[in-house]
């Protein structure tokens, strides 16, 4: 049967079809949907990890106790997972294990562009990079296979316009992965260096009996059409090569790595212009120029994603003349009307602190009117950040707050806050638990109390955690988001102290608890002073009306969350009743 | 054939499932399809755009700058973000639903309604509906995307019967006749 399938929907197919076991990842775009599709497979074992290093060592355990495994993840959640799978390369598999790793050119939800395929050369594994979801579903699940016969974690790469892309797959049935027993072998999964270094020797064996496999005749094969132009191409990128030049040959790389030389220099030989596009880093044009293969240069942006049109200027057509116009007013990003980090952002943005920020819905404080987020770097580094700007300066833990979420805390925060009480810094950090993963579109976490599928789970205690890592009990507050005044209070108080703080928010996000969401409140127009203060929170449900100067809510968007209240002082809002 | 509708909206109206409906009917007909989404974050309000491409073969997802033959907006002036894609022969659907941005709901810009009149001149031919006030009539809001849809269908070479099988698919059971009745709205528009 066929069906239009996402790529994010295809990968998670082929785990079905392929006979997995368990799969345990962390949300991240454009990865999510993956290991949420894997979820509705109830043959498959599916669980959210609390970050990437722990949902790779969760599959590498699977492996060893001989159920096919997978772990999904986005670009820089690989970075966590680099540690366990640079030495699981050297250990190999049991049973089959594919990591999915999602970039992001042009980065529509992410911190950085970094290109996935590095990995692939650093960490001598194959890597598949498929084209459409079809390729996606194939790749994957071949990967299963290969990984079991060369004994190697296999990574896919998936790039956004392969994530969320739907195009058409042939579906098939599953098939139940042969069984494995779980395997107890010293000199293979003990790392020490005497073991390890004959692992690096396997390694670089194995990387010689993938060549041959790049080589053969199943995968990265050439078509050839004109001969004046040879391109080398691979992923979403060959689709927009054939579309903007379809009389070019091209050589499409179904495997990123290792690649195929002997094919590539073949192919260059029989064409009169060799070529390479790909998206991001020129990384096979590197590695194809090292060979001293020649290859002739484009003017590619190593900067953002392709299109067709991208492809056609790199050879010579003229751009098409295209007016877009930059002065429409903008749809920004923002956080939700009722979100419960909008109350604590106004609290801090009044009292003017610098804040060490992290990475989720809150990092939406960065923008006009509340301006309340100073650094994003990666998820966790507020805590470890405030830590070093209280070390660095004389007074700035006085003035300054690290916010986190809980999702990202549990992911790498904990750590950073142990290390903040174990030398003795002075930070204050929030902890603004809403209860889910908001950023991702809403996942449940350790601190949810639910699994993937909603299941109730236990529920991580954050105070608990503060407290058992050593920060004083007194120095640890639980507040309503929504008090701006006791909020601004707590604030000073906390950031007073010559001491590790933590001050945890107790309202959901209202995905993750819609029974929060109450009657809509409206303005009396007449009593309403123009003084524009509850515009200052920046809710999208708040607008003014200039021609009458009052403020209006929309009760389409309002959600009754009764923050504006609290800062109108003359009493022009008010809840709808039932 | 070749069919390249660029589908725009604001996070939230419900994009997602009229465009997976013209996949699964690209699909029936026997064409290759493909469709590319940026959805960005989880919030809502957000700009919103579809790429959907059929034909025999679809090689990119993407639709190329100057060719897209269909546009569908679901806001008012949500098409002047992509009026690159426009050529001199595109059709615009426009649902006339003003969601304002930020700027404009807060008083320091204006909602471009001149620039919405002067853009709409370069199509070459525009069905504008105030699917809302059509949808409410029928009693839920919710299904404005659906007599949208209903115009949409009436302008691409597929059959009814197709589009009716798609949304009977892709719909919660209990809403299959309001929303057919949607579609009948916006086909017979
Ligand atoms: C290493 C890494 N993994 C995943 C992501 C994707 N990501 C961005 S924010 C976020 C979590 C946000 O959840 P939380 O901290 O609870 O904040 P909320 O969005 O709910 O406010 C995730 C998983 C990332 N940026 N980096
Ligand atoms: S999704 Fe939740 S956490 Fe994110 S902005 Fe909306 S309410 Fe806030
Ligand atoms: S308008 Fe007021 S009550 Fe409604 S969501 Fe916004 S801040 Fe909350």
């Amino acid at each position: 049967m066929k069906k239009v399938l996402s790529g994010n929907e295809a990968f998670a197919r082929a785990a079905y079809e392929a006979g997995v076991g368990v799969v345990s990842s962390y949300p991240g775009t454009p990865s999510t949907e993956i290991t949420e599709n894997v979820s509705h497979y109830k043959e498959i074992y599916t669980e959210w990890a609390t970050n990437e290093k722990v949902g790779l060592e969760v599959a590498i355990g699977a492996s060893l106790g001989g159920k096919r495994s997978m772990s999904c993840m986005k670009h820089v959640g690989l970075n966590v997972a680099a540690d366990p799978l640079m030495t699981l390369s050297y250990t190999g598999v049991n049973a089959g294990l594919v990591v999915i790793v999602a970039d992001d050119p042009n980065m529509y939800s992410s911190q950085n562009e970094q290109d996935s395929r590095h990995f692939a050369r650093f960490g001598k594994v194959p890597m598949f990079e498929p084209c459409d979801s079809q390729e996606a579903k194939q790749f994957t699940k071949d990967g299963f296979s290969l990984s079991e016969e060369y004994c190697t974690p296999v990574l896919v790469r998936s790039t956004t316009r392969i994530s969320h892309v739907q195009t058409i797959v042939e579906l098939e049935d599953r098939v139940e992965a042969p069984k494995l027993a779980p395997e107890n072998n010293i000199p293979k999964w003990v790392m020490i260096p005497a073991n390890a270094r004959k692992r690096h020797r396997f390694v670089e064996n194995r990387l010689e009996l993938l060549t041959e496999l790049a080589e053969g005749g199943k995968y990265n094969k050439i078509a050839m059409r004109d001969k004046k132009i040879g391109v080398v191409c691979s992923g979403v990128a060959y689709t927009y090569v054939r579309e903007a030049m379809p009389e070019a040959s091209t050589l499409k790389l179904d495997l990123a790595w290792p690649l195929p030389m002997k094919k590539i220099a073949q192919f260059a030989a029989s064409v009169d212009k060799l070529y390479v596009v790909e998206e991001l880093d020129k990384f096979y044009e590197t590695e194809i120029k090292a060979q001293g293969i020649k290859v002739e240069t484009l003017e590619r942006d190593v900067c953002g994603e392709l299109s067709v049109d991208a492809v056609r200027e790199l050879f010579g057509v003229p751009p098409v003349e295209a007016d877009v116009d930059t002065t429409l007013p903008f749809r920004p990003p923002n956080m939700c009307p009722g979100c419960s980090h909008r109350g604590i952002f106004y609290a801090i943005s009044r009292l003017k602190l610098f804040v060490t920020g992290d990475i989720g819905c809150y990092t939406l404080g960065l923008l006009p009117p509340l301006q309340a987020i100073n650094t994003t770097v990666c998820m966790g580094a507020s805590i470890g950040m405030a830590h070093g700007l209280d070390k660095a300066t004389d007074d700035m833990s006085k003035k300054s707050v690290a916010v986190i979420g809980d999702s990202t805390f549990l992911h790498t925060g904990i750590n950073s806050l142990v290390n903040t009480v174990y030398n003795q810094g002075h930070s204050t950090v929030i902890i603004l638990d809403n209860t889910i993963t908001g950023m991702t579109g809403h996942q449940p976490n350790a601190g949810s109390g639910k699994d993937i599928h909603g299941n109730p789970m236990p529920k991580i205690d954050f105070a608990a955690i503060c407290k058992a890592v050593g920060v004083k009990e007194e120095n640890i507050r639980v507040i309503d988001p929504f008090d701006i005044v006791n909020a601004m209070e707590v604030l000073k108080e906390e950031t007073s102290k010559p001491e590790p703080s933590v001050i945890i928010t107790n309202k959901p996000c209202i995905f993750a608890d819609r029974s929060v969401i109450e009657e809509p409140y409206f303005i009396h127009e007449d009593k309403c002073s123009g003084c524009r203060v509850c515009t200052k929170l920046g809710c999208p449900a708040i607008a003014w009306d200039a021609s009458k100067r009052v403020a209006l809510i929309d009760e389409n968007l309002c959600t009754g969350c009764h923050l504006c209240i609290k800062v109108c002082k003359f009493g022009a809002i008010e809840q709808r009743s039932k | 054939m070749k069919l390249d509708i660029l589908m725009v909206g604001v996070g939230g109206q419900g994009t997602v499932l009229s465009s997976n409906i013209v996949c699964d009917v690209a699909l029936a007909a026997g064409y290759d399809v493909k469709k590319s989404e940026i959805h960005g974050m989880a919030q809502r309000g957000g700009s919103v755009v579809t790429h959907i491409r059929i034909g025999e073969t679809v090689a990119s997802p993407t639709i190329p700058l100057k060719s897209a033959d269909i546009v569908v907006s679901f806001e008012r002036m949500e098409f002047l973000r992509y009026s690159e894609y426009i050529s001199d022969n595109t059709t615009l659907i426009l649902n006339t639903q003003m969601i304002l941005p930020p700027s404009v709901a807060d008083g320091a810009a204006e909602y471009p309604q001149s620039k919405i009149d002067s853009v709409k001149s370069r199509f070459s031919k525009v069905y504008e509906i105030d699917a809302i006030s059509k949808a409410m009539e029928l009693g839920n809001q919710k299904i404005a995307g659906m007599v949208v849809l209903g115009i949409l269908a009436k302008s691409v070479p597929f059959g009814k019967g197709e589009w009716e099988q798609a949304i009977k698919d892709r719909v919660p059971p209990k809403t299959i006749e309001l929303n057919l009745k949607a579609f009948d709205t916006g086909y017979n528009y």
